[in-house]
């Protein structure tokens, strides 16, 4: 079997294009992910039921299903859902890339919410009890005490998460979507060359999860120092 | 929001005429827990193997345990995938010959199988590892003073009790393996989620085969669920917060 060398670096301004798009979902995905995510935590613990039964649900619901079936379930349903809102005529054309984004905030804001949770509990009673004895409303001493630490306290696990996410943007593949995967997948197919392609993306995609991983590992150690 | 809900859909013949779309669901369904079983056998004996490796005072098998687990977790799964399936037979000249010639569902099962297997294990390997080292240091070296080896070590006095405190862990993995499965659809193979979408594409009853999908995931995790909790009780050990505490 001969590797071809030379079909990656012919192909890399358009491998290039599919890489930015993967960055760039993977960045506004995990911002908003964060905040719906925080907000859903934030709903999950109140003691309104239904908001906390609504939020609960939501959670639960997307993390029993496949992030695959997530992306069918958006693709058809993010023009119907545009039309109601926009009134009309026929269901607008959104692209595969667009629906991908609100998809993937959509999904990520469950396992989010699912760490803000956890870092929210981990701050001590105390702290909520000192600021309401301060004077703070509840929208005060959440967003001046409480998030900012559990921000903090979370942020290794966050990274981790959004580690994750970054890998799972590849799955924006079955809607035919043009990441980093699909670019690649587009080419090799073209040209016969999905040995070459796949390699090199599959090496791509290590040499960049394992050295993020490697400074969240660094950055975990320092935040256990200061704590 | 305009959409005709036809939840009858199920009941209507494939263009083919001998099956009817509630039987191919059913159909994918056989084939996710199918992938999903053997993938998990897999990842339970290569992760436990690996894992218990990397928590040995061997420097080379810890290093070769942890190059194990940095490889699999940094890799997305569908490029793993495409990797088994679409590299691999080109590299090896027998596994070609067999690919060439074999049924294409059996080589997208196995490659599945394999994939969601290996992928898996370096997941499970980080449970068992972490598993071992949240047991107090005096276990180990109790089990020495007792005059064991060390693989006699692993095997009467840690591992009994790691794999109890690392159900909960595990029942989450098997549930991530079983939604993870729906990735071999880009491989081709028939499971559930790759039949959903074939039927919305017959009959434009998306919404319905989704839903449909949606509510047997459900199940299926619930399910699972269950039945790890079940373990759990089984085997707990009494006086100990694994498991014994109900």
């Amino acid at each position: 079997m001969d590797f071809d060398f030379d079909v990656i670096q012919r192909s890399i301004p358009y491998l290039w294009k599919g890489f930015q798009y993967t960055v760039q979902l993977t960045a506004i995905s995990a911002l908003g992910g964060i905040v719906f995510g925080t907000l859903l935590a934030l709903a999950r613990l109140s003691s309104i039921k239904p908001l906390y039964l609504a939020a609960a649900s939501y959670v639960n619901l997307m993390r029993s299903i496949p992030l695959v079936l997530v992306i069918f379930w958006f693709f058809f349903l993010v023009p119907l859902i545009l039309q109601a809102v926009t009134g009309a005529e026929r269901p607008p054309q959104v692209g595969a890339e667009r629906t991908a984004i609100i998809t993937f905030i959509m999904f990520e804001a469950a396992y989010f919410a699912e760490i803000m949770r956890a870092g929210i509990q981990s701050i001590s009673k105390g702290q909520v009890g000192a600021a309401y004895a301060l004077g703070l409303t509840y929208g005060q001493s959440m967003r001046l005490v409480v998030l900012p630490q559990a921000f903090r306290n979370m942020l290794p696990v966050l990274l981790t998460q959004t580690i994750i996410l970054f890998q799972d943007t590849s799955l924006v593949y079955v809607i035919s979507a043009t990441d980093f995967l699909g670019a690649a997948a587009k080419i090799g197919q073209r040209d016969g060359r999905l040995v070459e392609m796949y390699t090199f993306v599959a090496v791509a995609y290590f040499v960049i999860s394992f050295t993020l991983s490697y400074f969240v590992k660094i950055l975990q150690k320092q935040i256990a120092v200061i704590r | 929001m305009n959409y005709n809900w036809n939840w009858g859909v199920f009941f209507e013949e494939l263009p083919g005429g001998e099956e009817r779309y509630w039987e191919i669901l059913v159909n994918g369904v056989g084939w996710t827990l199918a992938v999903s079983a053997f993938a998990w056998i897999i990842a339970l004996v290569l992760g436990s193997a690996i894992g218990t490796i990397r928590t040995t005072p061997n420097r080379l098998l810890v290093s070769l345990g942890n190059a194990w687990v940095e490889l699999f977790r940094n890799v997305p799964l569908l490029v793993q995938l495409f990797l088994w399936y679409f590299v691999v037979p080109e590299v090896s000249a027998p596994l070609k010959a067999w690919v060439v010639q074999a049924e294409p569902s059996h080589v997208q099962f196995m490659m599945a199988v394999i994939g969601l297997g290996l992928f898996t294990s370096a997941r499970v390997a980080e449970q068992v590892r972490a598993g071992i080292q949240s047991l107090p240091r005096g276990q180990r070296a109790a089990g020495m003073a007792l005059g064991l080896t060390t693989p006699q070590t692993y095997r009467y006095v840690l591992l009994p009790m790691a794999f109890r405190i690392i159900i909960p862990p595990l029942t989450s993995e098997t549930m991530n393996l079983i939604k993870n499965s729906s990735v071999a659809l880009t491989i081709g193979l028939a499971e559930l989620t790759f039949r959903a979408r074939e039927m919305g594409e017959y009959t434009f009853s998306f919404f319905e085969a989704f839903t449909a999908a949606t509510l047997i995931y459900v199940a299926i995790a619930m399910t699972a669920n269950r039945v790890m909790a079940l373990v759990e009780r089984r085997v707990a050990v009494p006086g100990f917060i694994a498991g014994g505490a109900k």
